[in-house]
Order: structure tokens, then C-alpha cells, then sequence
């Protein structure tokens, strides 16, 4: 493990801070947090909308019932306790007495149902809520969830952004799909989180004001925060060096990060990105042409040297990533990587069968979802020339381009960024489940089937017990890193930015997506 | 009234010339492979086929091609530009929150490039193989020659993080608080360094154009006649020989005007302005094709207005042109 000792006892202690609500060392209160939104907000409205940008403002402006800790465990949050039912098949929550939606109405188990119902007609993540087939609601603050299979993966759905309550009686006056494009997502939002909306001006910034009769006592502690939208990673920089903003996340680009980390007043960390768990691979279709043969794929990884890319093209600032799952995530177990071996990588495709013909076995393309990682595509077309495997590098005009190339099956391999989003169920599955090979980026775009790997994610999907879950997925992992439908090489390097006045900053599993009403500014 | 024909000719091939571009932008990026609902997925990290295909019945994208083209220009024509599927918002609410940010920014740059292009062009012309003429030479070469972006980064280094006098990004700073004056100097701040980049630009073609028909003027009969009159030399260059140098260089700052426009979609991404030019960015990733269409749209419209006003302009310093404009 990277962790130093003295990062798990402070990181232990500050759970326990978080646990009990208490700050050790005091804090200020009021002031105003100037943030930054590296793109635009399409919709501020989390229970309907997924994503990190939305995350952010999403999380201040709406409660979940959980939070999580440091250490993947749940806290109450607008739940004051829960209880799963011993065959896993019903789920209670009990809500906080005093919650208030920002208009004053209280949060009752109606607006639980209410929410779970919107979420699960319009959240892009449906296997959240799936098994969910009701909730009851025998009182204003208990609401029961109705499973038709235990659930464990709706723990993490129930926290960080992804479970947005929302009021019933401003949202429920249409149909349930038409929550996606509610006139009061942007404007005169009623949430129920520690921040209330002030303005959203499109393309400038999100306003957010302290929410005086948010549930827990006390919080938040700042008066305002403001997230100004700043596309430009450059600007940004700047911005963050002369101190015109305080705090910002989802930074990647090495070259950034490491000038920034150089920078005395700011400290730069890729804690809080393991429940949203961005992990970078090179994806190969295993369903077409030379790359469809295991040893094709094996001989490529083979070829293509890790270390480069951590050392030369990320420049240090990633982690290794060696399964589907990222490295922070409790289920995460490292698998033995291909240590760059070209000797191994030309006996492989030797006995699949691909002899050097003209100083060539095959020709193959590599597509490119995002300009950011076009070095690592270029590296691949050079790592593999050395095999005698020629690489056309097709790039794409913007991103549905590519996403259509991924969707329908047209390319050989391609460079591919994609996130966790808490437990496995939501984000690891997709990407293997071979009941999941549809047209749309980030399914089963490699077409990989093993049916081996689908009961493995079936049973891990409704395993209660922690320890046999764990099991589970640690065979799943040495069967994705055995057989290769991706190369996983890193994780994509989030990092979050802020200087010497910011005080618990967000450094949880859910990073920016979970409420930020414990951090102060010191002015 | 012969003036008011040829402006109803014009406003008329104005019209046809809209149409025609809205109808082939709806073509090209109707051609492109993949639409808005990969780029909704792709904000929310990815989506199954059941919402991809819930989005597109939603606007309308699972339609035949004719009917989606049918809709949107019979929508255009009732003065309806259609509602943004990314940024859920009437195309015309987005635009019109977005263009006084842009005019504010390319009417600046482009009057402050014209009047320092002019001052600059004049001084160098009254001595041709002087210091300053070649400084002015080399400047405007090089502000013309360097790019938007690096233009603006370099300042962004210089006089935001080096010297701290200008603020990085964005238009206004939220947390100021304060009257009237306070939020004009505020934005005034905001707006030094976009605009020095975006007139950098243009202030090389005005200042090169300036100085070689100043020269030439300064060549001219009249002005012989003027100065054997007596006049101060001062008086001849800037009563006689300026109003007859002027018009080329109103007429290129017309001719210029789409080419500020464009210049400020590079600009307003490097420096966070919230107008149009980051919107018509955004929007073309996100495959947003009603706003991109709307902006098309507008842009041609503040391009013709704006020829329209040099028109104008031209007129009133030069009482030549006129009749058949």
C-alpha cells in the first residue's frame, strides 16, 4: 500500500472527528468559499442528473440519507439510523426529526419515496435502484425499501450525490420523467442540504447561500460559496496560484498538477476520488479480428511498457490500476502486471498464429475519446511497432464521434477513461457483464463474455456478507486481468487544489460530491 | 429614398443568406455520426440505451431527417430558436443572456484598436524611417502574427500572477459589494486583458492600414495646396489629411467585424468570459446543433448590423459615398 502510517492514523482520527461532529481544534464560521466548476452545469438537479459537475452544487443543495467516511463506512446523514433486514430483502430508514426542505416544509419518508421513484425513472445509473420494487412510508419519518433480491451496492447509492432527496410537493406536479427538465432545476431550487440556491447564471458561476434551518446543528460553517465555471485548466491555475480561488477538484493534467504542487500556499491531493473511482484503460475488442484471440491481447500488454506511462506521460501523478476496480476502493486487488517483455509478447502472437509477414503481423487502430490522452494512443502505436504490430491512430472529431466508433463496435482498441461511481454494481459491471454489450458508449463496448465473470458479478451483486463479497470480486479481477478485454494502466489523476485558508477540505471517498459543511475558511 | 432601397435589397439577401446557412448547418451537423444524447451521456458518465433512446424521443431526434429540418426552420420563422437540450433553456434566453458580455468585450477591443491603430498609423507616417515607425511595424506584425490564446495566457501570467493587477478569469468578481461604480470598475478589471488581447490583433491591421494611406495622402495635391497656404503642419494632418485617410480604414474595420467575433471565441476561452463565443464553444462539443444554430443565427445578424452601421460611419466622414452604397 502507498498509504503511510501517519496518513491512516490522521485520516482515522478525522473519521472519528466527522463521526461525532466535534472539530478538535475549533473553526470559524462565515465567510465566503470561492470554488471552481472545470465545465458548465447542465443541470443542478442530482437526482436527476449524474455526473461530477453536477455533483458539486448538487450535493450542497440536496441531502442524501448517508455519508460515507474516509474509510467506507456509512454516517448518518438525513437517515439518523438505518436497519437492513436479516434476509437483506427490506431496508428502514429512520430520518432526522427536525429536517427542513429550503422552504421550510419538512423532509418526510413521503419525499423519500417520491425521490427513489424520480431517481429510478431518470438517473442514468439504474442498477442503484433496481431491485427497489417499493417504498413504504408508515410514518413522516420512516420510510421502508422493498428489495425483490438483496442489495448491498444501495448502501453507496444511498450517499454522495447519488441520492438526492428532493421535495414532492414542488417537483411532483408533472410526470415523473419530466423531473429531467423541471423549470426549477436551475432556478428557485428547494432542496434540503446545507447550502440554498442564490443564482445560477449559465457559463458564470453558481451561487450558494448557508441554509439557516439546515438539520444539523450548527452547520454549515461558511456563509456562502461561490463555484465559478472556468473551462480553461491554464486560467485555473493561475487562479488558484494569485489566490482568486480558494478550492477546486477534478484538476488531471499532469503538468498542472505538478507545477501547482510547487506552489508554497496550496496543497494538492488525489485523496476523495475513490467512490468516484476514474480509472484510464486501453480497451480492446474482443469481439473482432485479431484482438478477439486472448494471447493477441496478452502480447499487447506485454508490449506496452506501464512504466512509461507513469513515469513519462503521467508524470508521476497517477496510481496503478491493474483490475477493473480502483485502487482506493475496498474490493481492489492488485493483480500481477505484464512488465514489458517483447520477447514473450512475439511468442504469443507467433502461436496465435500472426508470424512476421513483410515486417508485419497485422495492422490495427486505436481510437481516442478525449485530446488529453492522445499521447498515450501515440505511445501505443510506437510501443507496438517494436512487436511488428502497425497501428493506425484515428482520431475523432468530438466526443460523440468517438462514442458512436465505441457503441457500434467499430474500432480494434481505443484509450478509454471510465468511472467507478461507488460500488461495484454501478460502474465495474457494465463494463464486463456480457448481458451489457449495447450500442452507447461505457457499456460492454469490447464485447467480452465470460460466463464465469457474469455469476461472479451476479452473486457478488446480492452477497450480504462482506468478506464473501470481497472473495467474489477477487476472482473476478484475476479473471479481467487474466483475460484482458481492457489493459487497465492507471488512474486518471484527480486531484483537488486549495490553499492555506481552507480547512476540511473535502477529502472523503466521495470527495466534492458529499456536503462541504464542515469546511471553514481561516481569514 | 434610393437609400433606403439598396438597404431594403440587402436586408433582403440578408434574409435568404440566413436561411440558407441555417439549412446547411442543419444538414452538416445532422451528417456528423453520434448527436447530443452521447454528449448528455457522456456529462452524466454514462447511460443505457433505454435513457439514450428516452432522450432522443424527448427532442424530437428519433424523427426523420425533413421533418426535424421542417420544424426547426418553421420554428425559426416564427422567431423561435427551439430550447437547448444541454443546458435545458430556450435557445434565445441563453443567447441573449450571453450577448451583451461579447458586444461589451469586441465593441471595446474594436474601438480601442481603431483609435490607438489610427493615433499609431498617423505618427508613423509623418516620419516613415523614424524609430517609431518601425516599432509600430514590428508591433503590429507581431500582434498580428502571435495566436489568440498564447497572447492571453502570457498576459494572464504576467499581470495576474506575476504583478497581481488584473483578475484571471470570469467578467465580474460575485463577492464585491458595492454600488454602481464599484461593479463598473470590477468589471472594467475583469475586462482589461481580454481586450488588450482580442485588439492586439486588429490593432496591427488598422495601424498598417492607417499608415500607408496616411502616407499617401500626405502625398496628395491638397495637401500641398494646404500646407503652401500657411497651415501649421498639425493642422494639415489632422483637419485635412486624416478625414481622407479615414475611410479605408472604417472600411476594413467593418470588413473586420465577423473576424473580431470569431477572435472572440478563442479570447472568451482563455479568459472565462461567460459570452457568446464560450457558449458557440461549448455547444459545438456537446452537439448542442438549436444552439449552435442560434448563434450562427445571431452572429449573422451582428455582422450585418454591423456593416450596416460602417455604412453609416463611412457616410459621415466621407460625404462621397452614398446613392447606390
Amino acid at each position: 500500500m502507498k498509504y503511510s502510517i501517519k496518513g491512516i492514523v490522521a485520516s482515522v482520527a478525522l473519521s472519528a472527528v466527522m463521526a461525532t461532529g466535534v472539530i478538535a481544534e475549533g473553526h470559524k464560521t462565515g465567510g465566503t468559499l470561492v470554488t471552481v466548476l472545470g465545465s458548465n452545469v447542465r443541470n443542478l438537479n442530482s437526482a436527476v442528473q449524474s455526473g461530477i459537475v453536477t455533483g458539486y452544487p448538487g450535493a450542497q443543495l440536496f441531502a442524501s440519507p448517508m455519508r460515507y467516511d474516509e474509510n467506507w463506512e456509512p454516517q448518518p446523514y438525513l437517515a439518523e439510523s438505518w436497519n437492513v433486514s436479516d434476509d437483506g430483502l427490506t431496508v428502514t430508514l429512520n430520518l432526522v426529526k427536525n429536517a427542513k426542505f429550503h422552504d421550510g416544509a419538512p423532509i418526510t419518508s413521503e419525499d423519500i419515496a417520491f425521490s427513489v421513484e424520480v431517481i429510478k425513472a431518470n438517473h442514468p445509473f439504474k442498477s442503484m435502484f433496481a431491485p427497489v420494487e417499493s417504498v413504504d412510508t408508515p410514518d413522516a419519518h420512516t420510510a421502508v425499501l422493498n428489495l425483490s433480491k438483496p442489495h448491498p451496492a444501495l448502501m453507496l447509492a444511498m450517499s454522495g450525490q447519488l441520492m438526492s432527496i428532493i421535495p414532492k410537493h414542488i417537483y411532483g406536479d408533472g410526470e415523473i420523467t419530466d423531473v429531467k427538465t423541471h423549470p426549477r432545476n436551475n432556478e428557485n431550487v428547494v432542496g434540503s442540504g446545507p447550502f440554498k440556491l442564490v443564482e445560477f447564471k449559465n457559463g458564470e458561476h453558481v451561487i450558494l447561500e448557508r441554509f439557516d434551518d439546515f438539520f444539523i446543528e450548527g452547520r454549515p460553517y461558511l456563509d456562502r460559496v461561490v463555484m465559478r465555471i472556468i473551462t480553461d485548466p491554464a486560467a485555473r491555475a493561475i487562479a488558484y496560484e494569485n489566490g482568486e480561488i480558494h478550492m477546486g477538484a477534478f484538476e488531471s493534467l499532469p503538468r498542472i498538477i505538478n507545477r501547482l504542487k510547487k506552489v508554497d500556499t496550496l496543497t494538492v491531493t488525489p485523496d476523495g476520488y475513490g467512490a468516484i473511482g476514474p480509472i484510464d484503460w486501453l480497451a480492446m475488442n474482443t469481439a473482432k479480428g485479431p484482438l478477439s484471440d486472448v494471447r493477441v491481447r496478452k502480447a499487447i500488454a506485454y508490449a506496452v511498457d506501464k512504466n512509461f506511462i507513469h513515469k513519462a506521460l503521467m508524470q508521476g501523478t497517477a496510481s496503478d490500476s491493474t483490475s477493473g476496480i480502483h485502487p482506493d476502493s475496498p474490493f481492489y486487488v492488485a493483480q500481477d502486471g505484464y512488465d514489458v517483455d517483447l520477447e514473450k509478447s512475439a511468442v504469443l502472437l507467433d502461436e496465435a498464429g500472426f508470424p512476421v509477414k513483410d515486417g508485419s503481423r497485422m495492422s490495427l487502430t486505436i481510437d481516442f475519446g478525449w485530446p488529453g490522452v492522445k499521447p498515450q494512443v501515440e505511445y501505443v502505436k510506437a510501443a507496438l511497432k517494436k512487436v511488428n504490430i502497425d497501428v493506425e491512430v484515428r482520431a475523432s472529431a468530438d466526443f460523440p464521434t468517438w462514442a458512436k466508433k465505441m457503441g457500434t463496435g467499430d474500432f480494434d482498441m481505443s484509450w478509454d477513461t471510465v468511472f467507478n461511481w461507488g460500488d461495484p454494481v454501478i460502474g465495474v459491471h457494465r463494463t464486463y457483464d456480457s448481458t451489457n454489450i449495447l450500442k452507447g458508449v461505457w457499456s460492454n463496448t469490447q464485447s467480452y463474455s465470460n460466463a464465469r465473470v457474469d455469476e461472479l458479478m451476479a452473486m457478488a451483486a446480492v452477497e450480504t456478507d462482506i468478506e464473501k463479497r470481497k472473495a467474489l470480486y477477487t476472482e473476478f479481477q484475476e479473471i479481467i486481468a487474466d483475460e484482458l478485454p481492457v489493459y487497465h494502466t492507471n488512474t486518471l489523476p484527480y486531484h483537488t487544489v486549495f490553499n492555506d485558508k481552507v480547512k476540511n477540505a473535502p477529502m472523503g471517498i466521495w470527495g466534492t460530491s458529499t456536503p462541504i459543511d464542515t469546511v471553514w475558511l481561516d481569514e | 429614398m434610393q437609400v433606403l432601397q439598396s438597404f431594403a435589397i440587402r436586408a433582403g439577401y440578408a434574409v435568404i443568406l440566413l436561411v440558407a446557412v441555417l439549412v446547411l448547418n442543419f444538414s452538416m451537423m445532422h451528417l456528423a455520426p453520434g448527436d447530443v444524447a452521447d454528449t448528455i451521456s457522456q456529462s452524466m458518465g454514462g447511460a443505457d440505451q433505454e435513457l439514450l433512446d428516452q432522450i432522443r424521443a424527448d427532442y424530437g431526434l428519433d424523427q426523420p431527417f425533413y421533418i426535424q429540418l421542417g420544424h426547426y426552420i418553421g420554428g425559426v420563422l416564427q422567431f423561435d430558436l427551439g430550447f437547448s437540450f444541454f443546458y435545458n433553456q430556450p435557445v434565445t434566453e441563453l443567447i441573449l443572456q450571453r450577448l451583451p458580455a461579447t458586444l461589451l468585450l469586441v465593441i471595446t477591443a474594436q474601438l480601442l484598436a481603431l483609435f490607438i491603430g489610427v493615433i499609431m498609423g498617423v505618427i508613423s507616417a509623418r516620419k516613415p524611417n523614424g524609430i517609431l515607425s518601425h516599432f509600430v511595424t514590428f508591433l503590429a506584425l507581431f500582434g498580428y502574427a502571435a495566436p489568440v490564446f498564447w497572447t492571453g495566457i502570457l498576459l494572464l501570467i504576467a499581470f495576474s500572477l506575476k504583478v497581481q493587477w488584473f483578475p484571471v478569469a470570469g467578467m465580474q468578481d460575485v463577492t464585491i459589494e458595492g454600488g454602481f461604480w464599484a461593479h463598473f470598475i470590477d468589471v472594467a478589471r475583469h475586462m482589461a486583458l481580454p481586450v488588450v488581447t482580442l485588439g492586439s490583433l486588429f490593432l496591427a491591421l488598422y495601424s498598417r492600414l492607417a499608415r500607408a494611406t496616411m502616407m499617401e495622402t500626405l502625398g496628395s495635391d491638397f495637401v500641398r495646396t494646404a500646407k503652401a497656404k500657411g497651415l501649421s503642419t498639425n493642422q494639415v494632418v489632422y483637419k485635412h489629411a486624416l478625414k481622407n485617410s479615414l475611410s479605408p480604414v472604417i472600411t476594413l474595420a467593418g470588413l473586420q467585424f465577423s473576424a473580431v467575433i470569431s477572435g472572440a471565441v478563442l479570447v472568451e476561452a482563455v479568459f472565462s468570459w461567460p459570452g457568446l463565443g464560450t457558449l458557440a464553444f461549448q455547444s459545438i462539443i456537446a452537439r448542442d446543433t438549436p444552439t449552435i444554430l442560434g448563434i450562427l443565427f445571431f452572429s449573422a445578424l451582428v455582422v450585418i448590423v454591423g456593416n450596416l452601421l460602417t455604412d453609416l460611419a463611412l457616410r459621415l466622414v466621407d460625404p462621397r459615398v452614398g446613392g447606390k452604397g
